[in-house]
């Protein structure tokens, strides 16, 4: 028997849910279009080309852009999710992980530094930051299907929010550790806030921004696998499929590549960010 | 003291009575130390306001260095701070070439700042991702300047201190006066007027350190800037400074050039302060001598030197000559004599007995 005082927000948030199902619809279409539009798009570009040409391409660019060690990382892993037989798979996740990061570092860069000018938005986050981080992420899953219905935006839009938190808090973190003496310095020349923004606080954040974008990333993979549970695709639909069918095979090629996309994007995106700033 | 800029250099800083208090209840504070008479551990206490600059007047003029000595917790850091607007004055006016910097709205700050006054700062603030050509070139570029001309302005800043050869290095591969040299050169590189300098090479080895003071001063001179010095340390500030202002808890408790300060001490603080110093170089002849009336012997025979010989140059001359005293003359007229006791007392640092001297 339970109390008559018991808590129960699913009596809130469902109809809460309805409601905004019923009167914003066309909204959340419109949200819906645009994230199957740019998703679409880049899975379209990275299966245009046969896998061998985009790895070597991928190859190329990193050799460019970075070093040899990280063209090297990339040819092993692209090498690896296309051999494993997971190419489609790895490419899906690939371009859910990018939008996501995408979205969740558009939301979280300004809001960090915000928060960092002022203790009252920062004191105001971060409550919301925790629950955001604390509450098993499964449970965003529900309301985003209730919202978009099965399929790649929930999957997206539960992804967001996991990935916000981590960038948003070592954003604020960056950009209070700048040296006072070097935004003093900006000031005694005469520089604009915005330069002193661009050209002096950011940086001097670099370092810790990249360990934020670092975490966002690797959340946001880990996030993307568990959306194959509602029917996201990619590598988190096979995990599934090796889960549900108890096929130890499947479930291990799907975790390795899985391991391989998350090595490449951290280690590509890293040295890409690190490179541009000396 | 009204501004007497007729007969002196024109006035590029004026600091009229400025207060700063920081804390939310500020005004109520200044009003209990003006009106009471309250301490600065007094206002902590009853208004929880930390006094940093409490009615500071000074004046700058073109082409001088002045000095500001205090300990640390003496205020200097911020009332150097006060000039340039980094930080909001809580009462009181500072006027940079006749204008008050309080009136100027964000963009017109940001010229006087980027055209007038340059910064130099104790921790040097140079960005570390940035070539050392680029770091002095930073105030230009911020500015608009195109690069071409940036680089040369930056160029020539850096020849004068000395680093023509290190432009393309990054600051973690200069030693701490390179890298101080450079955070020099960044501040001439946009040809300012006044330069603020907050305790520069306190951070430095004394032999680097006593190197810089000196090619600062020279380099100061040559360019005509006027500089505002913030030290620590009274050797520095009578090596550097033309005018020295004294600071404690906030005050300035004395201004006036090192041998004013050295001879005459406002009081038993700055007296304590200037006990160790060396009055070789900084007594001159018209400080120590006396008329030359009371003199007994005979004047034609003895050495001469100038008014502004110091009392090294003097005992130079007593001991080669082998005289017991040497006649100042101003031209052939001879103005005052110093024998060895006016000497000996200006070496303890006091100055003639009897008649004061001219001053």
């Amino acid at each position: 028997m339970s109390l008559p005082t018991e808590f129960s927000p699913g009596a809130f948030l469902a109809p809460a849910i309805d409601w905004l199902n019923a009167n914003f619809h066309p909204i959340f279409a419109l949200i819906t279009r645009v994230i199957e539009a740019v998703l679409g798009a880049i899975e379209g570009a990275l299966l245009a080309l046969p896998p061998f040409a985009l790895i070597g391409l991928a190859v190329l660019a990193a050799l460019v852009a970075i070093n040899l060690r990280a063209a090297i990382l990339a040819g092993c892993c692209l090498g690896f999710c296309w051999l494993s037989g997971l190419w489609t798979g790895s490419m899906q996740t690939i371009a859910l992980v990018a939008v996501a990061v995408a979205i969740s570092v558009a939301i979280a860069f300004p809001l960090g530094i915000l928060a960092a000018r002022r203790p009252a938005i920062e004191a105001a986050l971060r409550p919301v930051l925790d629950i955001m981080q604390t509450v098993p992420p499964w449970v965003y899953l529900i309301p985003a299907v209730m919202i978009f219905s099965l399929g790649r935006v929930p999957a997206i839009i539960a992804t967001i929010v996991y990935g916000i938190p981590p960038m948003l808090r070592l954003t604020t973190l960056a950009f209070r550790g700048v040296p006072k003496d070097l935004k003093e310095l900006g000031q005694a020349i005469g520089a604009k806030p915005r330069t002193i923004l661009w050209k002096i606080e950011f940086p001097a954040a670099t370092p810790t921004l990249l360990v934020g974008l670092n975490q966002c990333i690797l959340l946001s993979l880990a996030m993307v696998v568990l959306a194959g549970l509602v029917g996201a695709g990619g590598l988190g639909a096979e995990v599934t499929r090796g889960l549900t069918r108890m096929e130890m095979g499947l479930g291990l090629r799907a975790g390795l590549a899985i391991v391989a996309v998350a090595l490449l994007l951290d280690r590509v995106s890293r040295g890409a960010l690190e490179k541009g700033r000396r | 003291m009204e501004k007497a800029n007729t007969d002196t250099a024109e006035v590029l800083i004026d600091c009229q009575s400025v207060w700063k208090v920081f804390g939310d209840r500020s005004g109520e504070a200044i009003r209990a130390i003006t009106e009471r008479g309250l301490s600065k551990q007094q206002v902590l206490q009853d208004y929880n306001c930390v006094v940093g600059v409490s009615d500071a007047t000074l004046q700058v003029r073109r082409g001088e260095i002045f000095c500001i000595m205090g300990l640390s917790g003496s205020g200097k850091s911020t009332l150097i701070r006060l000039l340039n607007r980094l930080i909001e004055p809580s009462l009181g006016k500072v006027l940079v070439k006749g204008q008050d910097i309080a009136t100027l709205d964000a963009a017109a700050l940001r010229q006087m700042r980027a055209r007038h006054i340059g910064m130099v700062f104790q921790s040097v603030a140079l960005l570390p991702q940035r070539t050392v050509l680029e770091n002095a070139a930073f105030g230009l570029e911020v500015q608009g300047v195109s690069r071409d001309e940036r680089n040369r302005a930056a160029e020539a800043a850096l020849a004068k201190v000395g680093l023509s050869d290190w432009t393309a290095r990054y600051p973690s591969e200069l030693s701490g006066g390179m890298q101080q040299r450079v955070g020099l050169a960044r501040a001439l590189t946009s040809d300012p007027e006044i330069i603020l300098m907050d305790e520069p090479f306190s951070a430095l080895d004394p032999l680097i350190r006593r190197q810089l003071q000196d090619e600062f001063r020279q380099l100061t001179k040559d360019l005509g800037k006027s500089a505002v010095f913030i030290t620590h340390d009274l050797d520095e500030a009578i090596r550097i400074g033309d005018r020295i202002a004294i600071m404690k808890d906030g005050v300035i408790i004395q201004t006036g050039t090192a041998e004013e300060i050295v001879m005459d001490p406002a009081d038993q603080y700055v007296a304590d302060f200037v006990a160790g110093i060396s009055r070789l170089h900084l007594i001159k002849a018209h400080s120590v001598m006396i008329p030359a009336a009371e003199w007994q012997g005979a004047v034609d025979g003895l050495p001469r030197c100038s008014p502004e010989a110091d009392i090294d140059a003097l005992i130079g001359q007593i001991t080669e000559t082998g005289s017991d005293a040497v006649a100042i003359a101003e031209g052939d007229a001879v103005v005052g004599i110093v024998t060895i006791r006016n000497l000996l007392s200006g070496v303890r640092g006091d100055a003639a007995p009897a008649p004061a001297a001219a001053a």
